[in-house]
């Protein structure tokens, strides 16, 4: 009752803008250690625009609702992030909260909370009883069953290789005197944690495939303006969303549209052509794309094909040169006059919009890049709730930990504390976390006493 | 007409009727024999992981245990001193004939305190309300509040293979209708083991075969009060044995003669505390166990063998004993064991120690399910301060989880239940790192001052660590590193840091001790003041954690559950959470959160309950 909790208010889907409520001690706190405003001594119900930023980068423009305990809804201080709307942008900011020491709100929680504060009336609240106890025992039951059988397992074995540790620890401790048991030492650990690592590697590279599944991926197309970017989506699209016209610099906005390859959805963003400018409505556009660009899973370089290379394409090529990179010349209809520098090694898909050629070669591409055809056809045991990955980070957070404590040479029983979170983090996945398997761990597996 | 009865003189009831006595109660401690006060029937230790800890706790809130352990202790050890400050723990060999004998003396010498000779075996009880206890031979003392710590007195039964000897440990009398009121009166009884092992003539000990375990080469004492003045080189050894596969052998040939393998037996053993026939069974590839010998005195010849408690019949046991490598010419004096014994339903005692079902009735120690002299002490201690808070009409003393282990020993028990015997371990306490062996006055010597069991000078001396160690902190805060420093860095070989850091900060990094800082700054502060700053700095940040932690479950514990709360009218409540919450009617949401079986959702709707019907 006493942390501070978070959740996307208003219903999931594209709006103008989504609400993300904090409620709790810290929720002023938290809110203004990510926004680039000041609200720590700012007065009760007001409102405040700003960014909200993660790693220095703008994760969105936004007004905060300030609201001080105890007029609010659940008594306790309470600050809503308006933020536009787009399930990316908002899941995002409720994902900086989570890493900012808030924890998601169970379904009803926040009236659970103005009831237990005594906000909502005896009369009120005998109804809304039932409705809280039931939908936080379906959602956790829903919640746990999400977690199908291999998953489980994949889980519970390396909960099973930490508790292992724990309780070879914990001997260590407990019964110095034997010292015919494994002791276990900084350079073992050294090695138990590299190998926890390793297994919540996969977990939380499994967890992408997860969010692959369930909410696709983004696709940014970048490269000088009049090359072609919108007509390529258009294209893809098959229909006019974005505006083409000859004037470079008219694509301001950034314009997202979907298709779908083996089952997944491909979400395209097309961005204003980056490139430097004076003019100030266009910066924002191009600033814009950048962000865009900089968190999206791949991008599309599009460059034409009657046309030379820039330096600022050469420098956009660069930056953006990594395994994600998928290159296509655009114009193949018109006379070559590109030259490919030799020291670009990633993949170069010809093709034009007018004869509509290329095209098939792009989603083959796209699908290669992402491993879609081994990701939907496996066995789809993927952590994908926003709750299972919170809790996965959590626990990958806490190896991290115990690592730095490792380098800081701390005593093994304190580097345990934090290997004892990541195993409790992980029990609370899969629905059980409790002290007695500890102990009984120990004394199943070791063999000390009088 | 006393106060309060104390039934036994173990080391609960050693610690119930002092402490007792100590707060002004006119105090009666009733045992089956005199001499026996203080006895340490089985291992010849005080101390140990966590349970040195435990004595610390004690000695802090004015017990007498760790006084009386280090004027009688012939070898003493900081356990895991190489390990975190969390974990480090005192370990005495206590001399069994000097520490009883001390014992006896510091009773003799408590105001308000009566000793009395007898074997009690009936309760006197009115309306579910104890008023007092009848000896053997019909006579009937009263008091206004009884503290059982009878141990493994009630009912016991010895069991050397196939032999079963009603007894109390060492043959002497046991209670034999005492359990069986209490079942009457309304108490669930259940039945534990326990066993202790041989003990070797020295004379008859080839210690050359062995490997010697020594004491610290450094003063230590489990008293906060007490001044170390024992002679650290004349301290006394242990030795490391072990078995082999020719023991190995003698043993799984053997095993149906054992009295619990042969199904003589019906408690149920500790997993922490396994004969050797279960080691045997249990770890079958294991091709040897380590065995300690140790001292038993220094005024007589007995080493107690550590490790290789049994059942089996004497002469298996021979054959056992004689296969050890140094023991192959060993007399045994006396046979390993395994003792029965009645206890009580810890879920039927309140976090007070005292009785849900008869009023006044306060238990602790081995009744209570709990083993080991360290963890009988700490319950005596607490049932004998909430008598006589209880006589004078104020709430009870209940030590929460992050106060001390104690607490964690009491919460487990009422909580959670035992099946077996049950030890304490360090993996207990979620706290341990605010658990320590350096800071049990400052966790709980407040307490005790408000309790009056610790004199003026005691809390005196504890106000002035405070400060000086608020002192140096703020020393270390205030004052930054100099170029001059630089210098001896260098000698030192450590790295100089490139920013203008403070002392506090520079403590901080793993390769800096105050030991170091003192060489660029003059530091005039006691050891253990700079022991206590230097775990403060060092893991600030675990500490501070633990501390958060803490304070969280502290919300939870303030929010009472009313005694007279009906399981049944709680709707949505789970049927298992249920079926528990009435078993053990947790007093407090924190207590109740930790009952297995009830969930988060069930604390919800348990909240959300009391606060409709009871705006708590």
């Amino acid at each position: 009752m006493n942390d501070t909790i978070c959740a996307i208010s208003t219903s999931m889907g594209t709006g103008a803008i989504s609400i993300v409520r904090v409620s709790g001690n810290e929720a002023i706190n938290i809110v203004d250690s990510i926004f680039d405003g000041n609200l720590i001594d700012k007065e009760t119900h007001t409102i405040h625009y700003g960014h909200i930023k993660y790693d220095n980068t703008i994760i969105d423009e936004v007004l905060i609702m300030l609201m001080r305990s105890p007029k609010t809804y659940t008594t306790e201080d309470i600050v809503e992030i308006n933020c536009h709307g787009g399930s990316s942008t908002t899941k995002k900011i409720l994902e900086i909260l989570l890493e900012n020491g808030c924890r998601l709100a169970e379904p009803g929680e926040f009236t659970k909370r103005a009831y237990l504060n005594g906000r909502i009336n005896l009369l009120e609240a005998e109804s809304v009883n039932d409705l809280i106890v039931a939908k936080t025992d379906a959602a956790r039951t829903l919640a746990i069953n999400n977690v199908d059988g291999i998953l489980t397992k994949k889980i519970r074995n390396i909960r099973e290789k930490i508790v292992k540790i724990l309780a070879n620890i914990e001997v260590n401790i407990d019964y110095p005197e034997y010292i015919d048991e494994v002791q276990v030492t900084h350079n073992l650990m050294k090695d138990y944690i590299k190998d926890i690592t390793n297994e919540l590697q996969q977990l939380i590279e499994g967890a992408k495939n997860g969010r692959i599944v369930k909410e696709g991926i983004n696709v940014a197309i970048i490269g000088r303006p009049n090359v072609g970017k919108s007509s390529i989506l258009n294209n893809l699209l098959d229909e006019e969303k974005a505006i083409v016209t000859d004037i470079p610099g008219t694509t301001r906005d950034i314009v997202e549209g979907s298709i779908t390859l083996n089952g997944v959805a491909i979400n395209f963003i097309d961005t204003a052509g980056i490139r430097e400018t004076k003019d100030v409505v266009e910066k924002i556009g191009v600033d814009r794309s950048i962000r865009s660009a900089d968190r999206a899973d791949l991008i599309l370089f599009v460059a034409n094909n009657n046309e030379k290379l820039t330096d600022n394409d050469l420098k956009l090529l660069e930056k953006y040169d990594s395994e994600n990179l998928i290159i296509f010349v655009n114009k193949s209809d018109l006379e070559q006059k590109i030259e490919i520098p030799g020291n670009i090694s990633r993949e170069i898909i010809w093709g034009n919009t007018v004869d509509i050629n290329g095209l098939d070669s792009l989603k083959n591409a796209i699908k290669n890049k992402l491993n879609l055809d081994n990701i939907v056809n496996k066995d789809m045991s993927y952590l994908s709730n926003i709750r299972q990955i919170d809790l996965v980070n959590k626990a990958n957070l806490a190896i991290e930990n115990a690592n730095a404590a490792l380098k800081n040479d701390m005593p093994i029983d304190l580097i345990e504390i934090d290997l004892k979170s990541a195993w409790e983090y992980l029990g609370e996945i899969i629905g059980d976390s409790y002290q007695d398997e500890l102990v009984d761990n120990i004394f199943s597996n070791f063999c000390l006493g009088k | 007409m006393y106060d309060i009865i104390v039934v036994g003189g173990g080391h609960a009831g050693i610690e119930a009727s002092h402490i007792a006595a100590k707060m002004g109660r006119k105090t009666l401690l009733i045992t089956a024999n005199i001499k026996n006060i203080g006895d340490m029937p089985c291992n010849p230790s005080i101390g140990g992981t966590a349970k040195g800890i435990i004595v610390r706790e004690i000695d802090a809130l004015g017990g007498l245990m760790g006084h009386i352990a280090d004027i009688s202790q012939i070898q003493i050890k900081m356990l895991n001193n190489s390990k975190g400050p969390a974990v480090r723990s005192l370990r005495a060999q206590a001399d069994k004939i000097t520490y009883p004998k001390n014992m006896q003396k510091a009773l003799k010498n408590t105001e308000n305190l009566t000793i009395k000779e007898a074997m009690i075996e009936d309760l006197i009880v009115e309306d579910n309300e104890v008023k007092g206890v009848i000896t053997a031979e019909g006579e009937r003392v009263y008091g206004k509040a009884v503290i059982l710590t009878t141990g493994t007195y009630l009912k016991g039964n010895i069991l050397i293979g196939s032999e079963n000897t009603p007894s109390g440990p060492h043959g002497e009398a046991r209670s034999n209708y005492l359990s069986d009121r209490l079942k009457d009166l309304g108490l669930k009884i259940i039945r534990l083991k326990t066993g202790t092992p041989q003990r070797i003539k020295k004379n008859s000990i080839d210690f050359s075969q062995m490997q010697k375990e020594e004491g610290d080469k450094k003063y230590w004492t489990f008293s906060h009060d007490y001044k170390a003045s024992y002679d650290i080189d004349k301290q006394v050894p242990c030795y490391l044995v072990y078995t082999n596969e020719i023991t190995h052998q003698i043993i799984r040939e053997n095993l149906e003669k054992s009295a619990m393998y042969g199904g003589y037996a019906t408690g149920i053993g500790p997993r922490y505390c396994p004969s050797i026939e279960d080691k045997i069974v249990r770890f079958a590839d294991k091709e040897r166990h380590q065995l300690f010998l140790e001292p038993e005195s220094l005024y007589y010849d007995d080493y107690y063998l550590q490790g290789f408690s049994t059942s089996m019949p004497r002469d298996i046991q021979e054959k056992m004993v004689h296969s050890l490598k140094g023991l192959e010419n060993a007399v045994i004096t006396k046979y390993a064991y395994a003792i029965e014994y009645d206890a009580i339903d810890p879920l039927q005692i309140n976090p007070s120690l005292e009785n849900k079902v008869l009023k006044n009735l306060f238990t602790a120690g081995q009744i209570n399910g709990t083993s080991g002299y360290e963890e009988a002490a700490g319950q005596g201690i607490i049932a004998g301060i909430n008598a006589a808070l209880k006589l004078a009409g104020k709430n009870p003393l209940i030590l929460k989880r992050s106060d001390a282990y104690i607490g964690v020993l009491i919460d487990d028990l009422v909580t959670k239940g035992t099946i077996e015997p049950y030890r304490m371990l360090t993996s207990r306490a979620e706290f341990r790192l605010i658990l320590r062996h350096d800071n049990a006055d400052l966790r709980l010597r407040e307490y005790a001052y408000e309790l009056g069991t610790i004199s003026d000078e005691q809390y005196k001396k504890l106000l002035n660590k405070k400060e000086q160690i608020n002192k140096l902190l703020k020393y270390l805060q205030e004052n930054h590193l100099n170029k001059q420093d630089k210098n001896i860095f260098k000698e030192n070989n450590k790295n100089f840091p490139t920013s203008n850091i403070s002392y506090y900060e520079l403590l901080k990094r793993p390769e800096i001790n105050l030991e170091f800082i003192k060489k660029l700054m003059p530091i005039d502060f006691s050891n253990e003041v700079q022991e206590q700053v230097e775990i403060m700095v060092k893991y600030e940040g675990y500490i501070k954690k633990a501390y958060k932690e803490a304070e969280k479950l502290k919300k939870l514990e303030e929010k009472e559950i009313p005694e007279n709360i009906d399981y049944r009218k709680v709707t949505n409540l789970a049927s298992e959470a249920k079926q528990k919450l009435e078993k053990i009617r947790p007093k407090t949401i924190a207590q109740a959160s930790r009952i297995s079986g009830v969930n988060p959702v069930d604390i919800s709707v348990l909240s959300v309950y009391l606060k409709k019907e009871y705006n708590k």
